[in-house]
């Protein structure tokens, strides 16, 4: 593909971002601007949740479940490392095919997306606490169910973020083609040069980058307050 | 639920690797006209390097090797860039000289370069080429003759759904667009010859509008999603399944119909000599409607690589041997 270079400018995007820019093929309405740029921003941002939450309820049962029993290594390592070579835009496609566009199957796209790095990471997370401790609380008398909650996900914590936090700039950079599937997120500018200009893909690639920097900022804040002021690093 | 999406997956790939091995035969012939004249190669034009390129959907692919594979007939050092995601990015390109060409809908140029609104686009092919012509030399370009076909969207909807609410006319919508759900590009929903127009110049509102990969236009009728979606009037599906796809007339002029012509620029009309339109305007002769139709069925419905399409025009229309 030739590189065509669009002739976007840094300040031309960030006056699309905030004010209604005039298009050729509007007819005369404007577009971008502050208002359009928040109910995008706010539709990703729902995508992605949504997609995250899915993935969530799938993906840290089974990473804690075969963390725990030692067990199913080649399932959570091998299905985590299959999933990760599913291209995102073939199994849209995909889902387009088999369920139809729309939230829906936008949500299971992602949200397959967002598995892998979660259960991965989970399972290692999990394998590597000390034995020691895992013994110890068994010694103490606590359930199975017990020492998974108080023992081996508090220290597995650090681990399972990573995963989390792999799994939300994931989602999020890939909710951007969400336009080609129904669901009109930021994407629309990126895909929708010959309305939006130059300067109009330019911003929604900087907005993108600026949700995703965001979540991954707002998630290191919450790993932070979950994580056991044991396990947390501090200046001697 | 991921194995059945996996498994989904597997049978997915394995149908689609057997669609596309389907027989790329070029003797079911598309039926050019009258036959133009054989290309004749000559060697003075074997210095001159060409790029043609295209959008990035079948019908502008399809056009793009076409035009090169034509030039290359006659005896041009030329290949073809089909991947332009957008007439910007066609038209940047142009202008770069990245590509010595593209074929663009006369309609598409006037609309989005050149800021006419719909209803002020000539109707005869003729009229809107040479006003689309004189826009570009304003900017250091030029255009050739239009072809014989011309391209419009459409507001298409199954033939099921049109007799339930008793659709012919776009303003037939009026009073129950409400209930009907509208699929298209992502850009549509801006553009005046698109959505933005239906609201504008026809007064609908549509329950919802949702936007989607142009490939699955027709996918979301089928399925049951749309209620309706935005078509091209050379779509192959609308005389293939006659009674299960209908458009409906735009009766007040929102889509205007565009002839193509192909752009380049006067410094690679020099550099190439006469060959060069002579070659382009011959061999677009034979594409009529139906012939253009016929070459997006190849590509579309039938999985034909556009490259097998346009070999299969030019040798059944008599511009190859």
């Amino acid at each position: 593909m030739i590189a065509a270079a669009p002739f976007a400018s840094f300040g031309g995007a960030f006056e699309f971002i905030f004010t209604p820019q005039t298009s050729n093929v509007t007819g005369g309405k404007g577009v971008g601007g502050i208002d359009q740029v928040i109910e995008l921003t706010l539709t990703q941002l729902e995508v992605t949740l949504l997609a995250l939450a899915l993935a969530l309820v799938i993906a840290l049962p089974a990473g804690l479940y075969f963390g725990h029993r030692g067990a199913g290594e080649f399932v959570a390592l091998g299905l985590g490392n299959a999933g990760r070579a599913v291209p995102e835009l073939a199994l849209i496609a995909l889902m387009a095919a088999v369920i139809g566009v729309g939230g829906l199957n936008l949500t299971v796209a992602l949200a397959i997306l967002g598995i892998p790095p979660i259960l991965t990471n989970t399972f290692v997370g999990i394998r590597q606490v000390d034995r020691a401790s895992v013994e110890a609380a068994r010694g103490l008398g606590m359930t199975e169910f017990e020492i998974v909650r108080k023992v081996e996900a508090p220290m597995a914590i650090p681990s399972i973020f990573t995963g989390i936090r792999t799994a939300t700039i994931n989602i999020v950079a890939t909710a951007t083609i969400a336009p080609l599937a129904g669901v009109a997120t930021l994407g629309e500018f990126i895909l929708g040069e010959n309305v939006y200009g130059p300067d109009g893909v330019l911003a929604g690639a900087i907005l993108v980058a600026l949700l995703a920097l965001v979540l991954e900022f707002s998630l290191a804040g919450l790993q932070r307050l979950l994580t056991s002021k044991g396990l947390k690093l501090r200046p001697a | 639920m991921v194995f059945a999406m996996l498994a989904a997956l597997a049978l997915a790939i394995g149908i689609s690797a057997c669609g596309s091995s389907s027989d790329s035969s070029d003797t079911t012939a598309s039926e050019g006209g009258e036959g133009g004249a054989a290309i004749v190669s000559n060697p003075d034009n074997a210095k001159v390097s060409l790029t043609i390129g295209s959008k990035n959907f079948p019908e502008q692919e399809i056009l793009g090797e076409i035009y090169t594979q034509a030039l290359a007939a006659a005896g041009y050092k030329a290949k073809s860039d089909l991947s332009l995601g957008s007439e910007t990015v066609a038209h940047k390109a142009v202008q770069s000289g990245a590509i010595s060409g593209y074929p663009e809908y006369a309609s598409t140029a006037l609309t989005s370069f050149f800021g006419l609104e719909p209803e002020d686009v000539p109707s005869d092919a003729q009229g809107a080429y040479e006003k689309a012509k004189a826009e570009f030399e304003k900017e250091g370009l030029t255009a050739f003759a239009p072809t014989p076909f011309a391209s419009a969207n459409a507001v298409g909807t199954l033939k099921k759904t049109a007799e339930k609410y008793g659709l012919k006319n776009v303003s037939d919508l009026e009073g129950v667009s409400e209930k009907l759900s509208l699929y298209g590009s992502p850009e549509c929903r801006q553009r005046i010859d698109c959505l933005a127009g239906l609201e504008e110049l026809y007064g609908l509102k549509f329950k919802s509008f949702h936007p989607v990969d142009i490939s699955l236009r027709y996918t979301v009728l089928e399925k049951g999603q749309a209620d309706l979606s935005i078509l091209f009037t050379t779509d192959p599906q609308l005389s293939a399944e006659k009674d299960k796809f209908v458009i409906l007339e735009d009766d007040k002029h929102v889509f205007p119909a565009g002839n193509i012509i192909f752009v380049t620029t006067p410094k690679v009309v020099e550099k190439a000599g006469p060959d060069y339109e002579k070659t382009i305007l011959e061999v677009q002769k034979g594409l009529t409607l139906p012939v253009m139709q016929e070459l997006d069925a190849r590509v579309e419905l039938e999985k034909q690589t556009p490259k097998e399409a346009a070999a299969a025009y030019l040798k059944s229309a008599g511009y190859t041997g």
